[in-house]
């Protein structure tokens, strides 16, 4: 076990400055405006630093830098591109711990998943897309004996990108590797509730990426994001959020034609198949684990398994169970290595949980376990703690229906496979899934006949890079995490080519 | 910060209203009210449109009306009365509207709910105009009575549980 000092104390690894300004062609760069907002841990609810609230003419100094720096890096060879995003992730891994606590200061995540997951995860992305950019070849059809046509891979330019504040160092990651390795420049948008942990970063990073080929401009979604959304200097914009504001982006997009990928949420179904419980072995303890996964990050993941449905005939002996392994979730300090749940990110997030947890009980819906607030005492009673929870109820509930973003699982049974399956696509969203069964031939028709563009087969919540990841229905538009989305990154571009001496005879 | 502000009937509607004055599908706090107030003077005429999905999602999300695109995939669940008629004869008179509308798919799933806006110390969420203001927008949600459902034009019973 380790207790990890709170960043800024006597003997932390991590100091956060004071005070961050704008990141703009390759240095802090004061926001045009003069104003700042103040950033606060959600591990006790306090102020660690202020950061730089920029608005458009800050978007607008970061877009001078980012087309200054685009050509040429728009020219440089993959192999120099894949080169620096291999010094990127070396740099990452050199400081790996000191990130990992970093962001869980800023997000209020166990440090737990930092290190196991968010950074690491971060570092072998950068070096799946040096690897993919190295890999990626054009294509050339021969259209007849003398004609060719060539297609080249090129970068689209400069592009926006907005980013959430569940994993703010991972989700950034996800969206830059590809962006860089196909040439691109960016301007990137952090959340505003998770400014400061990718400015940590960019420091770490500085010497190595060319100045203005990375610009970070922070500041809230209507005063900066709305203008980066909307500039008419920018050739592809992504987003990661909600469904309103991503309606609201593809609207801006329309207006500059330009493309969108969105990753908007989802109501992901985990479903457990009878066999589940034939044996009490580690099958069945792995499917608990499965069923818990809800817990993960404080459930705040697009991706949360927040409808967990189990078949009649075992549930009320896996409820139980699964009720046993939620109880055992331990809360407590994010930068204690032992504890498995931290703070929810902000206090609005937390309202919103709570309001959930009112709404299913008016509904009819049963808490079994969990349920309310947690006061961690003494310097954690400030931050924003929520009790692992488990609604069981029905389908047609709101808990059932709406992305609470938080550890809440709304359970309930199904009679057969064909309900199982008409119930996991009841639901406006189709992000992820989770299918547990021992029956392979269960679970591979569940797979596909779930409409979701991830389904989790006898796991859940694994994130590895060359594996697609995004949204059928409401979820969103676009992949990532797979080479598929340098083509998000990209335009085509065809060469049409006459080797023949001869004259076509028509004029 | 949960006590509904007085709601005025019918007026200011731009599509038909699928309910009878009596019964609303929205209200706004009086916390929720004073800030629509203060928005208004920085930013005209506001509108909310009801998010979903991830992180900031499921929340109420305010914007100069018209900024959102609104078509047949929405429904427009009311009016919000914000301010008062009265005061000095008219001229003072500091009443104005804001129209709440969700997407008709996600509006299967809540149209048995009453929706109240309310405020919330936070940080944001999207474009929406009360982030820098230290504040978020959240809904309070009621189950709707029978009685109330019927007259919104639902059929059934709204006690879902015992439904599906």
């Amino acid at each position: 076990m380790t207790v990890y000092a709170a960043p800024g104390t006597e003997g932390s690894l991590v100091t956060y400055r004071s005070r961050y300004e704008h990141w703009i062609g390759g240095e802090f760069r004061a926001p045009v405006n003069g104003r700042y907002f103040e950033n606060p841990s959600p591990v006790n609810g306090k102020t660690f630093t202020e950061v730089a609230r920029g608005d458009a003419a800050d978007i607008e100094a970061a877009l001078d830098a980012a087309h200054k720096a685009a050509p040429a890096w728009g020219r440089t060879s993959p192999t120099e591109r894949a080169i620096i995003l291999n010094k990127i992730a070396d740099r990452m891994e050199q400081h790996l711990e000191e990130i990992a606590v970093a962001e869980a200061w800023e997000n209020g995540k166990p440090v737990r998943e930092t290190l196991a997951a968010d950074i690491p995860l971060a570092i072998d992305h950068f070096r799946y897309f040096a690897g993919a950019i190295r890999a990626q070849e054009g294509t050339l059809s021969q259209i007849d004996e003398d004609t060719i046509a060539y297609h080249f891979h090129e970068p689209l330019g400069v592009v926006g990108q907005i980013i959430p504040w569940n994993f703010p160092i991972l989700m950034a990651v996800w969206k830059l590797a590809p962006a860089l390795a196909a040439g691109n420049a960016v301007v990137l948008k952090p959340a505003e509730q998770t400014p400061a942990s990718i400015l940590y970063l960019m420091e770490l990073l500085a010497d190595i990426i060319p100045p203005g080929v990375l610009n970070i401009v922070n500041g809230f979604g209507v005063e900066a994001g709305k203008p980066l959304a909307s500039s008419s200097r920018i050739r592809k914009i992504a987003f990661t959020g909600e469904t309103t504001t991503g309606r609201l982006i593809m609207q801006y997009a329309a207006q500059n034609i330009i493309p969108v990928t969105l990753e908007l949420g989802g109501k992901s179904p985990n479903i457990f198949f009878a066999d589940v419980a034939r044996e009490k072995d580690d099958f069945y303890d792995k499917a608990l684990e499965g069923f818990t996964m809800f817990a993960l990050n404080q459930g705040e993941v697009c991706t949360c398994p927040s409808r967990a449905l189990i078949d009649s005939s075992i549930y009320d002996g896996f409820l139980s169970d699964a009720l046993e392994r939620t109880r055992a979730v331990k809360q407590g300090n994010p930068l204690d290595t032992d504890t498995m749940i931290g703070a929810q990110a902000s206090n609005d997030q937390l309202e919103k949980i709570l309001r959930y947890m009112d709404i299913g009980k008016q509904e009819g819906a049963t808490i079994l376990t969990g349920g309310e607030r947690s006061d961690l005492g003494g310097d954690l009673s400030g931050g924003y703690y929520v009790t692992p929870t488990v609604f069981e109820g029905k389908n047609s509930m709101r808990v059932f229906q709406e992305e609470i973003f938080g550890p809440v699982v709304a359970v309930t049974s199904f009679s057969d496979y064909d309900e199982a399956i008409s119930i996991a696509n009841d639901t406006l969203y189709g992000l992820g899934a989770g299918v547990w069964s021992r029956e392979a031939t269960t679970a591979y028709r569940a797979g596909r006949a779930i409409q979701a563009g991830r389904v989790w087969t006898n796991n859940y919540h694994a994130y590895p890079a060359a594996a697609a990841f995004g949204g059928y229905k409401g979820s969103g538009v676009g992949r990532e995490n797979h080479l598929m989305m340098l083509d998000h990154y990209q335009q085509t571009k065809n060469l049409l080519v006459s080797y023949s001496p001869s004259k076509l005879g028509f004029f | 910060m949960s006590t509904p502000a007085p709601l005025a009937p019918e007026a200011g509607r731009t599509t038909p209203a699928p309910a009878p004055a009596t019964v609303e599908r929205v209200a706004v706090t009086e916390a929720a009210a004073a800030m629509l107030a203060q928005l208004r003077t920085q930013h005209g005429e506001l509108m909310f449109h009801q998010s979903g999905g991830c992180c900031d999602g499921s929340s109420p999300m305010c914007y100069p009306d018209g900024d959102f695109l609104t078509g047949d995939a929405d429904v427009h669940l009311g009016d919000l009365r914000v301010g008062q008629d009265d005061g000095d004869g008219g001229a003072g008179s500091t009443a104005f509207t804001v129209p709440v509308w969700m997407s008709r798919n996600q509006f299967e799933y809540w149209k048995h709910t009453h929706l109240t806006i309310d405020v919330v110390p936070g940080r944001g969420a999207g474009f929406s105009l009360e982030a820098p203001e230290g504040v978020r927008f959240l809904i309070r949600s009621r189950v709707f009575s029978d009685a109330e459902y019927a007259a919104l034009g639902g059929s059934g019973t709204v006690a879902v549980g015992t439904t599906a």
